[in-house]
């Protein structure tokens, strides 16, 4: 190689893998529940404990969760965050909220945006309500739930969540 | 050094896609399984520990979503290698010898259709200068194979005979997936798929999980379970580049084999994880098994080979093989990265 060869100082390898995923029992479960305007968790057969999504296991037990359990899409904000950044992903206006939600029958807050608030207004405690698509836009996704918004119900104290967490 | 036994093991039936149940939904009746039969209470284990890989199941932290099938409460000591399950039994046998713990559960699990397994083996390459020349496994297997087909001493047919010796053999194994009476003569006419390489030559893309349950020896004593011993562990490496080492040879599995001692004893059966028929060859040799051992009695990575679950299960099929009354001690090993680069031996024995 001659001296005055340029040395190589960048390198672009670009890796493309493609997979085609199956979610398995319990979450194509949930799935197809979400895709008809339902939410469906399961229930811990040792501890009674609704999750949601499910995924098929108790978490606590190592045992299978096979009893579905329709959940709420009403619920209380149990922690939140406020995004001043843009997300590639999220077409939002900054800044907004994104909260853990525990939805009203289930033992697990579910993650989710809201919208139709003030960012200081958001606050623990603080219930919500889904807000769906247009039913025609369904499919098994939970892009179904655009955000969730507040509603006129007052808060909820934290003992009555603070295992919830 | 602490006297370790395996007190059970079990595999789900390895099959080419489990496109219904997830990771979490596979493992759980196969955990549950190797527990009970291990004697010991879910609770009283005292370490945890999985091999497999995001990148086969397309998933980032499956590996954390697995846990969802231990019960991992009140909070279990767990570990996590990226690695075929079989190191991850040897980080356990490795913490029983340090005193920390007296028993481990292993495992892994993989569903390895997710993807196309030949690429994804590609990722483990170096990224600068081999893997962005796009080689898939099953074209660096054949680059090894050609080199020992190339020095004359092992021929096509020799290849032919391990395939359909596998895939008979695994005819009585009901967790193997691919097996059958193959004719030598039929293999042989077939064309190649990589040359040298025949299809048959390449092992079959499986989902499944494997879980075994060590102890060490009060442990295992008060168990009830009976005991298989692990008498010897090694694990050796080379450099990760093919072109570094002579392919047709495996000098870490010629050490990993001393280091377990493998030649302190007659062998009656060897599980060898050779994903590729030539790979056997170049193993029995490195290992030091005579004309006389019984090679891969379970059909071996030729009937069965859920990536990074392979290995562990050629320990637990040695382990079946002794149990069975066909092996006083049997000699199991694991490999993992291109071309046989990371080997595993251990040396099992029963009571």
């Amino acid at each position: 190689m001659s001296d005055a060869a340029e040395p190589v100082k960048r390198l672009v390898t670009p890796v493309r893998i493609e997979y085609r995923y199956t979610p398995g029992i319990a979450a194509t479960k949930f799935l197809k529940a979400i895709a008809q305007g339902k939410l469906v968790g399961q229930r811990c057969p040792v501890t009674g404990k609704v999750y949601i999504p499910p995924r098929g296991a108790s978490p606590t037990h190592g045992v299978p969760t096979e009893e579905e359990v329709e959940v709420s899409d009403k619920g209380t904000v149990v922690t939140y965050t406020i995004v001043r950044v843009p997300s590639e992903n999220i077409e939002l206006e900054l800044p907004y909220a994104a909260a853990q939600i525990l939805l009203d029958g289930a033992d697990i807050p579910f993650s989710a945006l809201l919208q139709e608030v003030v960012v200081e207004d958001v606050r623990i405690g603080m219930r919500v309500q889904a807000v769906w698509r247009p039913k025609e836009e369904w499919g098994p996704t939970f892009e179904n739930i655009e955000y969730f918004k507040p509603i006129d119900e007052p808060d909820v104290p934290f003992e009555q969540f603070k295992e919830h967490l | 050094m602490r006297n370790v036994a395996i007190l059970s093991y079990a595999q789900t039936p390895y099959v080419r896609s489990e496109i219904r149940r997830n990771e979490v939904e596979m493992l759980m009746p196969t955990l549950a399984e190797a527990i009970e039969k291990s004697g010991l209470d879910r609770k009283e284990i005292g370490f945890t520990v999985s091999g497999s890989s995001d990148y086969i199941a397309g998933q980032a932290f499956s590996f954390v979503m697995a846990v969802d099938s231990l019960g991992a409460f009140p909070p279990i000591r767990e570990s996590h290698v990226e690695m075929d399950g079989a190191w991850a039994m040897y980080e356990a046998w490795v913490k029983i010898q340090t005193g920390e713990i007296d028993s481990a559960l292993c495992f892994s699990f993989s569903r390895s259709s997710m993807g196309t397994p030949a690429e994804v083996m590609t990722l483990q390459l170096d990224p600068y200068t081999l893997a962005p020349l796009g080689i898939d496994a099953i074209s660096l297997a054949a680059l090894q194979a050609r080199a020992l087909l190339d020095q004359g001493k092992v021929s096509e047919r020799d290849l032919a005979q391990i395939a359909a010796r596998s895939r008979r053999d695994a005819m009585s194994n009901p967790e193997a997936q691919l097996k059958g009476d193959f004719d030598v003569d039929a293999i042989l006419a077939e064309p190649t798929l990589v040359s040298p390489l025949r299809r048959h030559d390449c092992p079959p893309i499986s989902d499944g999980a494997a879980v075994i349950v060590i102890a060490a020896e009060e442990a295992a004593k008060k168990s009830g379970a009976q005991p298989v011993w692990i008498r010897g562990i090694d694990d050796r490496i080379e450099p990760q580049q093919p072109g570094f080492r002579d392919l047709t040879v495996s000098r870490s599995a010629q050490l990993a084999s001393q280091g377990a001692g493998v030649a302190d004893g007659a062998v009656d059966v060897a599980e060898l994880h050779a994903p590729f028929t030539h790979q056997e060859l170049i193993l029995r040799q490195a290992i030091g098994l005579g004309d006389d051992v019984r090679i891969n009695p379970s059909g071996g990575a030729l009937a069965a080979n859920a990536l990074l679950v392979a290995g562990l299960a050629r320990i637990g099929e040695a382990s079946r093989a002794i149990l069975r009354g066909d092996a006083r001690r049997a000699v199991a090993h694991a490999t993992q990265g291109p071309c046989l680069q990371h080997n595993l031996v251990c040396v099992l024995e029963g009571e």
